[in-house]
């Protein structure tokens, strides 16, 4: 397949892809199958009653990894898909996933992913999921994706997402269940700027014993941006559950971070710590006696917090 | 050369107007002076003033001949001043790696950074890509601040009482690191301070006492008036 310079441009922000990846790979452009590679283990089928696709890794695969980049340019576009993902027992992947929208246009431009992850007995399972967006366009460039994680027993996952810049607004959801001896890994990094509005929120059930998830959170709000948090975990069972919040608030921005967590059992042990302020001032003192100006200062804090 | 010419300032606070520093006048030209004199009394608050962290009531500060007494804290830092803090700052994301990188002022190699580390006595592989947060103990920062501070090899280097929240072991090895840098530097070191190991390798030593200086001349000269008053365990008590 050949891709054009503003598609090569989102795959390199949102998937760090200069050009078509390797493995197996499912790139959609404008609402529309772009590109598909299947291997041996991996297969990628188009849902029949919906917009999607499924992925098939099979038991036992090892060191592959699945690309599935969206990319949208068609201003006024409003895309939805649901892609599932079934990851057999005792896999070792990584799923990268993406989704850039280059909107020059007049209208809003948007995709609202709906990703469900079925990670099978002992899996292991890294997914990364970064999303951009530019274009000079008046439109208004939205994402809601929305992330259902179901780990059986002694499944592992890991979940990187990172929303850096450029989308006017995002409301996203995610929702996960652990079997015994499962665990969730979730880094969320965002910021916002402008008159950005971002809704996060993220609920894990931690329903088996020996579950366990870690939910680190870093966002950073500038200019008038609004960011709402909720991260809430449930402890069902012996297990233990750790949620972090730290946000860097600046100009006129407004954070509202909201930690939640609920034991129902008595084996739960359950975690929380949120903080909201802006870059301490001395923070900024040291870099400018290093040499830097204070907006330096200011970019080399922002870039070291949400690295 | 660093000079300060009668240097005032006063602070405001509940009780009103207060006097901190009273007409501090200092040269600093040789290569090693050292601050020193009761908790309190100032030392601290004329280190941020030359570094343009605050801003004297009256007074001028001249740096190589250049009136720098409006300059910010930038153009101070890239006219050549350097700053250890007495707390150093926390950052989380920044690696000790990117917080030398900044403070050289260039893209350093690894093997660059480590040396910077291995000059403080730091083990460098365990460290260069650590951030600078919370899980660094306060003598480790210390030792940080100060590789930043030979990152930068500026003309004047000012260090606010290194030796705070040192342990003793990694205190033989600040006064080795200083030992060095003495005989390294291409400019002054000025170096608040309540130890006398570190007075010991000064050439100047000045006393500051209730926001003037009560005392200075050459550390000879310095020293043994201040030994008299010695407390325990080296610390000059009350000097």
């Amino acid at each position: 397949m050949a891709l054009d310079q503003i598609q090569k441009a989102l795959l390199a922000e949102i998937a760090d892809l200069h050009g078509v990846p390797e493995g197996a790979y499912n790139i959609r452009s404008d609402g529309k199958l772009a590109g598909r590679n299947t291997t041996a283990n991996i297969d990628i089928v188009t849902k029949e009653d919906k917009p999607g696709i499924d992925i098939f890794i099979k038991p036992g695969t090892k060191n592959e990894s699945v690309h599935i980049p969206v990319i949208i340019e068609q201003s006024g576009l409003k895309d939805l898909v649901y892609n599932d993902f079934h990851v057999g027992e005792d896999c070792d992947v990584t799923i990268i996933a993406g989704c850039g929208i280059n909107n020059c246009g007049n209208q809003d431009s948007q995709h609202d992913g709906i990703h469900t992850f079925y990670v099978g007995k002992n899996a292991k399972l890294k997914y990364v999921e970064k999303h951009y967006a530019d274009g000079d366009g008046s439109g208004e460039r939205i994402m809601n994706p929305t992330t259902v994680i179901y780990l059986e027993e002694g499944a592992n996952m890991e979940m990187d997402t990172t929303q850096i810049k450029g989308i006017d607004s995002t409301k996203r959801v995610t929702e996960a269940k652990l079997a015994s001896g499962a665990s969730l890994v979730i880094r969320e990094k965002l910021m916002t700027h402008g008159k950005q509005t971002s809704e996060s929120e993220i609920v894990v059930d931690l329903d088996g014993d020996d579950s366990s998830t870690n939910i680190v959170s870093r966002g950073v709000a500038r200019d008038t941006s609004r960011q709402v948090l909720l991260l809430k975990i449930n402890g069902n069972a012996r297990c233990y559950g750790h949620s972090e919040c730290d946000n860097i608030v600046m100009d006129n921005s407004y954070v509202q971070a909201i930690p939640e967590i609920t034991a129902n059992s008595v084996e739960a042990s359950l975690v929380h710590e949120a903080a909201i302020g802006k870059i301490a001032g001395e923070q900024i003192t040291k870099l400018m006696t290093l040499g830097l100006t204070e907006a330096e200062a200011e970019e080399q804090i922002v870039a070291g917090f949400l690295k | 050369m660093l000079e300060l010419k009668n240097i005032s300032y006063a602070a405001e606070d509940k009780d009103g107007t207060k006097e901190i520093l009273n007409d501090i006048s200092l040269t600093v030209s040789e290569r090693f002076v050292a601050v020193t004199g009761p908790n309190g009394g100032g030392k601290s608050t004329l280190a941020r003033i030359i570094a343009g962290i605050i801003k004297p009531t009256s007074g001028r500060i001249l740096f190589d001949g250049e009136d720098i007494t409006e300059l910010g804290i930038t153009e101070r830092a890239r006219r050549g001043i350097s700053f250890a803090f007495q707390q150093p700052v926390r950052f989380k994301g920044i690696r000790v790696y990117d917080l030398l990188q900044l403070a050289s002022g260039r893209k350093l190699t690894v093997g660059e950074a480590c040396d910077y580390l291995s000059r403080v006595g730091m083990c460098a592989r365990d460290y260069v890509n650590r951030e600078v947060n919370a899980s660094l103990s306060g003598g480790e920062l210390k030792r940080i601040e100060i590789a930043t501070i030979l990152a930068r090899g500026t003309r004047l280097s000012i260090f606010d009482e290194p030796e705070a929240g040192i342990d003793l072991w990694s205190f033989s090895n600040l006064i080795a690191v200083f030992e060095k840098m003495y005989e390294e530097i291409n400019g002054s070191i000025l170096i608040i301070s309540h130890q006398e190991r570190i007075l010991e390798i000064a050439d100047k030593i000045v006393v500051i006492a209730n926001g003037q200086i009560s005392d200075q001349g050459p550390k000879d000269e310095i020293l043994p008036k201040l030994m008299g008053s010695t407390g325990s365990c080296g610390r000059l008590a009350a000097v």
